[in-house]
């Protein structure tokens, strides 16, 4: 129960001067509850546009997506969504923020309020309730964009990116914060990002995406993820397996990059 | 040209005071105070304060200087005002010469001043006396008061010595004289540089005149009868327009076929200047309130429904999904996210249809009103009530400031988040 399946996904865009993109390609995923899915790629693999589609922003070409057996047709809030940047509501408080989702659902205010409490303290953001998003920094922005999206209770919750935009220092910390909300919560989690490091470090899965089209590369089960919840995210790092397939998934991105821009060069 | 030369001199005289000033300063210690790149960081550059009072000063001692104002010290000369004098030479028609003195009294004008005594002159020419109102000119004719001024070869010679025929032009102790081709002298007393107050009244003849009018009205209507009319109808048009052209601009940001069905008329009426209307306004509805409530809903429609429009349109992609993945419906993201998300941008299109709708309402009432601020000025002019006139453009200025102002308050107080999303 409470899995989730991307079946045999294909996205076309069809562009305005005639041809079109072959974003993904035959993508089929299976994720169980509690899972944290970490995603790699080469830049323009599609990585956004899977996640939009589990989302339901878009509709797949050809495929679907079932969570918990139903399939999905449109967004709701059964899948939560973390973004880069930028998404939170800059005309209400960060309390308001939070209790949208609730709110949204006309939930009780005294037990809305009490949740919100509760989340502002996990993120570490408990004397901020009442300040406006554009008085907080970009890494409080995103504490509250993840606490946003946990007040809402999702089953999934997908990240494109949450980190992307921060310093090392703090998104080192929103690494950890991240790990430790996904044990508590188990929730199952899919998270996008460009950093090889955090991918391993966060993804119990890691899936490598390979461009043109968009397809999977190669999978794999990590062990670190774990190991982060009760040690340091910096012990973790120092392992030797960690720094193996840290090479080891670099390298082979790069080849991709390098062949991409290959391939351009022969147009060219 | 020479109050230009003179505002240039006060704009650098009282720049280049300032920064010496400035240096016997101590340094401030703020964060702008330390930045070291300052020309071309637009972040620095403020209004200085120093220059916004000393630019008021200025303009007002200009308009002082130039109208003879007593609340200013120093004016440019004035006309002249006084009596003074000029002996002329004639030559009668036998040959013989002789001089005689005109006497002139040059007086304020509206003012009723005796005509100067003059009884003397030698042989046949007779002393001559004439009033003549400052900035005026004013004929002397010696061959009526002279004896044989009207014989054939009665002609007058000199001024003050200084020889004359007709056409010619000779100065005398205050001004100027030129014969005309008849030999009838046309005197002409210094004007000065000031302004005559039917060009150009005092700052205080407009702050009496502002008084006066704010006392006992104009046309019939009081002074605030004829300000607020015109304020009501740009608050009532622009409320007329907010209220059809904010939901018509949601309408065609969030749909297809009000976009497609708006859109031509939309473009097509947004550089339409609310002025052109005027005349098929009038043709329709008459002169009459309707007319220019209806002027002023057009003009403030279009705008608005753009301002909403581009409101729609500005709301980043990511909110709108964040809001529907946290299960918001329809309704609920129009409430809760594009709303408020359109709020600057509308605050901005009010702005600029309240500016437009004042200059449209202004216009309006210079055409064709019954009361109203436009109405007050064009009517004034009409008389060469100057004064009348320029205390209502100030008006008028200075309403259209405070609605700005206030739409600025609103919207700081109303969408502080503007422009930090
Ligand atoms: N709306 C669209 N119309 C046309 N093509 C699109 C559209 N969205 C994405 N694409 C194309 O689909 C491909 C995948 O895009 P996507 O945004 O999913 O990549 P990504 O893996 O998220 O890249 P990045 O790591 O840079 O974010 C790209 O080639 C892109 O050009
Ligand atoms: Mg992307």
């Amino acid at each position: 129960m409470g899995s989730l399946k991307i079946d045999r996904i294909s996205m076309r865009f069809d562009l305005p001067g005639g041809g079109a993109v072959q974003a993904l390609k035959d993508v089929s995923l299976e994720l169980n509850k509690g899972e944290l899915l970490s995603v790699l790629g080469p830049s323009g693999c599609g990585k956004t546009t899977l996640l939009n589609i589990v989302a339901g922003f878009l509709a797949p070409t050809e495929g679907e997506i079932l969570l918990n057996g139903k399939r999905v047709k449109g967004p709701g809030p059964e899948r939560g969504m973390v973004f880069q940047q930028g998404a939170l509501f800059e005309w209400m408080n960060v309390r308001k923020n939070i209790s949208f989702g609730p709110d949204m659902a006309h939930k009780p205010a005294v037990e809305t309020a009490r949740k919100v409490d509760e989340l502002l303290k996990i993120v570490g953001l408990k004397d901020f309730g009442d300040k406006m998003i554009y008085e907080l920094s970009g890494g409080m922005q995103q504490r509250v964009a993840l606490a946003r999206c946990l007040a809402n209770d999702p089953d999934v919750i997908l990240m494109d990116e949450p980190l992307g935009a921060l310093d090392a220092l703090t998104r080192e910390k929103m690494q950890g914060l991240v790990l430790k909300l996904w044990k508590e919560t188990g929730k199952t989690i899919i998270l996008i990002t460009h950093s090889v490091e955090e991918a391993l470090l966060l993804g119990e899965r890691l899936l490598v995406m390979a461009p043109r089209p968009g397809r999977i590369h190669r999978e794999y089960n990590l062990p670190f993820a774990d190991l982060g919840v009760s040690q340091d995210l910096r012990m973790v790092k120092k392992e030797r397996e960690f720094g193996e397939r840290r090479e080891e998934i670099l390298t082979m991105i790069w080849d991709m990059e390098e062949e991409i821009m290959g391939r351009q060069e022969d147009v060219a | 040209m020479i109050v230009g030369l003179i505002y240039l001199t006060a704009f650098v005289a009282a720049f280049g005071a300032y920064i010496v000033w400035n240096r016997t300063r101590e340094a401030r210690h703020d964060f702008t105070s330390l930045k070291t790149v300052t020309f071309g960081d637009e972040s620095t550059v403020s209004a200085n304060r120093f220059a916004s009072i000393v630019s008021i000063v200025t303009l007002f001692a200009l308009w002082g200087a130039f109208t003879g104002s007593k609340i200013v010290p120093i004016h440019v000369p004035g006309p002249f005002i006084g009596d003074t004098s000029f002996e002329y030479t004639a030559t009668n028609a036998t040959g013989q010469t002789a001089n005689a003195t005109v006497y002139l009294r040059v007086h304020p004008i509206g003012e009723d001043v005796a005509l100067p005594e003059a009884t003397g002159g030698n042989g046949f020419a007779r002393d001559d006396a004439a009033k003549i109102g400052a900035w005026r000119s004013g004929l002397v004719k010696p061959e009526t008061n002279d004896e044989g001024g009207k014989e054939d070869g009665y002609r007058v010679t000199a001024i003050d010595g200084n020889s004359i025929a007709p056409e010619q032009t000779v100065r005398f102790a205050h001004g100027d004289i030129t014969m005309t081709s008849k030999g009838t002298l046309s005197v002409k007393p210094d004007r000065g540089l000031q302004m005559e107050p039917i060009w150009l009244p005092s700052p205080e003849a407009v702050v009496y005149r502002l008084i006066e009018i704010a006392r006992d009205g104009y046309k019939n209507f009081t002074l605030w009868d004829h300000l607020g009319s015109s304020l009501w109808r740009v608050v009532l048009g622009f409320f007329l327009g907010s209220i059809v052209g904010i939901p018509l601009g949601y309408a065609m940001g969030l749909s297809n076929w009000f976009r497609g069905w708006f859109d031509p008329i939309v473009e097509f009426m947004r550089p339409v200047p609310p002025l052109a209307l005027i005349p098929l306004v009038i043709i329709w509805f008459g002169i009459g309130e309707e007319g220019k409530i209806i002027l002023l809903f057009l003009a403030a429609l279009w705008i608005m429904t753009i301002a909403a429009r581009a409101g729609v349109s500005g709301v980043k992609i990511s909110k709108v999904h964040a809001a529907y993945s946290l299960g918001a419906s329809k309704w609920q993201v129009l409430k809760n996210v594009i709303v408020p998300n359109s709020l600057p941008e509308i605050f901005t299109g009010a702005r600029v249809a309240m500016g437009v709708c004042w200059g449209t309402v202004v216009a309006a009432e210079l055409v064709a009103a019954e009361k109203g601020a436009g109405m007050m000025i064009v009517n004034a002019s009409k008389f060469q009530l100057t004064d009348i006139v320029i205390m209502g453009i100030i008006l008028i200025g200075v309403i259209g400031y405070g609605i700005d102002i206030l739409m600025r308050i609103a919207e700081n107080w109303l969408v502080p988040w503007k422009g930090r999303g």
